[in-house]
């Protein structure tokens, strides 16, 4: 399709209501800015981003509501973990028990190397004591890669509380979803 | 040999320059501070020696406002790695940034950016020529910026170099054309002769407007400020004429080129609007005290400030020219109204003067 242009007028070839016009644009921006406070930055370090629910932050270990350790060192994690960032120490044959009944032990040493994690949620998926759960942290720094391997403690004092294994409870609901599934014969 | 004369020069050389490179370091936190605001940010706001925290209003406020940033900026130039890439063209490599950085110095010698302080005139050096002079130097500048070109010895450089030189050669005649109905008005090329008559008549951008829009776009157009920094066109050019350099040499270009916004910003002051006078307050005769004297160097220095945030202000408001674009408004529209212009304000004159 051809458009026909209209031609410009003289008083348009001579830009200056262009001109005029985006002077104006520009000093009404750099004037709300300003004045009244209208940036549209955020002042990172200070302010940050309240992140949706769900979202995959990096993966701390829980405790459960009485302040146990919830992992039962089964390494399932460490198995399935793509990049190889979680190292677990099991606790042996004369390892400390588990500081929870119902638990027959605790990783004695338990590792999540943050450089190498790629925040895929594997671990979480994977767990069958929901101890580990990917949380809303996305900014980890630190000034050495030591630092940045995170140990048992640091990640039980980041992961925080997550109350009683719900996973029976799910495994219920499903399977009484499953009964009164309208099954076609 | 008059050790008055040299003394009281040398004095004045070095307070010039020294206010001139801090207003060149400060022009360039001027211009990423306007530019945030303009484009909705906050602009530098971090950057604090560490004593500054403890000052208790004024310091905060300072940091936000990003004062020490050009420090931050100056010691990073300084500090960065020099580096060289083989195959350039050493000794051009190296002249070129000076051979930029001069020119826009030397151009701020005839300026009167005070009437007296004392006994002393507030210009370093009152030529004859001053106009002149002014256009001589400033023509100078393009060399750097064609030597930085040529020497780096790499494509982009090469295109920036050329479109440089093409550039500010049409923009050149534009204008010194725009200049001389003030000439005619004026009748005189001194620079202090001019703000006298100014002074006496009014400010001259109301008897040439048109010298002055010309003059003011062809301003921007030999500074290499948007919408005609063809040299230094990042989309196109990966950076123009200083892809090559780097550290204190890479900053040289850029203290040349805000150098140069201050000299012509300084110029359109002495030209079109009276230079170191005011209108009221009794500002518009040359100063008998010391406190007036002062007072029109802030003048002086308000008015150029002025320039400087529109040099700045316009930058962020208009996208770059095409080069056929750009030909065309140099040669085939402000040559011709310049030389119309010319035409009638002589012929104005000559009307009138009888």
């Amino acid at each position: 399709m051809i458009v026909d242009r209209r031609p410009l007028t003289f008083w348009e070839k001579l830009y200056l209501p262009a001109i005029i016009g985006g002077l104006k644009v520009t000093v009404r921006h750099a004037f709300r800015t300003l004045f009244q406070g209208k940036a549209v930055t955020m002042e990172y370090p200070e302010q940050k981003w309240t992140v949706p629910e769900n979202y995959r932050g990096a993966p701390y270990l829980v405790k459960d509501q009485d302040g146990n350790t919830k992992c039962v060192s089964c390494q399932l994690c460490e198995f399935v973990c793509p990049p190889k960032a979680i190292r677990i120490t099991p606790p042996g044959e004369s390892g400390k028990l588990a500081d929870r009944t119902n638990a027959e032990k605790m990783p004695a040493e338990f590792e999540i190397n943050m450089l190498r994690c790629i925040f895929c949620g594997f671990c979480q998926e994977v767990c069958p004591e929901e101890a580990i759960f990917l949380q809303k942290d996305y900014s980890l720094t630190g000034t050495s890669r030591e630092e940045m391997i995170y140990n048992k403690e640091k990640l039980l004092s980041l992961g925080g509380i997550s109350p009683g294994i719900q996973k029976w409870k799910h495994k219920l609901e499903e399977a009484q979803a499953q009964e009164s599934f309208p099954v076609k014969v | 040999m008059d050790w008055n004369f040299i003394i009281f020069s040398a004095v004045k050389i070095a307070v010039v320059i020294g206010i001139l490179l801090t207003m060149v370091a400060y022009s360039v936190l001027a211009e990423r501070k306007i530019a945030a605001w303009i484009q909705d940010r906050v602009g530098p706001n971090r950057c604090a020696p560490p004593f500054v925290k403890y000052i208790p209003v004024v310091g905060p406020f300072l940091t936000r406002l990003g004062f020490f940033q050009p420090l931050a900026d100056g010691l990073k130039s300084l500090l960065k790695e020099d580096f060289m890439p083989a195959g350039v063209r050493k000794v051009y490599f190296w002249l070129a940034p000076a051979v930029a950085m001069v020119p826009a110095l030397l151009a701020v010698a005839v300026i009167p950016f005070g009437s007296q302080l004392g006994a002393q005139k507030m210009v370093i050096a009152d030529l004859n020529v001053g106009i002149l002079y002014t256009f001589g130097i400033v023509s100078l500048g393009v060399y750097g910026i064609v030597l930085a070109g040529y020497a780096a010895n790499s494509k982009y450089p090469m295109f920036g170099g050329i479109r440089s030189s093409a550039q500010m050669i049409s923009y050149e005649i534009s204008m010194g054309m725009s200049v001389i109905p003030v000439l005619l008005i004026a009748g005189n090329l001194n620079l202090t002769q001019i703000i006298g008559w100014q002074s006496a008549h009014g400010w001259l951008v109301l008897y040439a407007p048109v010298s002055f829009v010309i003059f003011l776009v062809a301003a921007f157009a030999e500074t290499n400020r948007m919408p005609f920094d063809l040299p230094e066109a990042e989309q196109e050019l990966a950076g123009g004429y200083n892809v090559e350099y780097s550290s204190m040499k890479f900053a040289l270009f850029f203290l040349a080129e805000y150098s140069n916004m201050i000299a012509s910003s300084a110029m359109m002051v002495t030209l079109f609007f009276g230079g170191w006078t005011l209108p009221f307050w009794g500002l518009d005769h040359a100063a008998t005290t010391l406190g007036m004297g002062i007072a029109h160097i802030l003048v002086f220095i308000a008015k150029m400030l002025f320039f400087m945030v529109v040099f700045i202000w316009v930058r962020w408001m208009f996208p770059r020219f095409r080069y056929d674009q750009l030909m065309d408004l140099g040669w085939r529209r402000f040559l011709p109204l310049a030389l119309v212009n010319i035409l009638v304000t002589a012929i104005w004159l000559w009307m009138t003067t009888k």
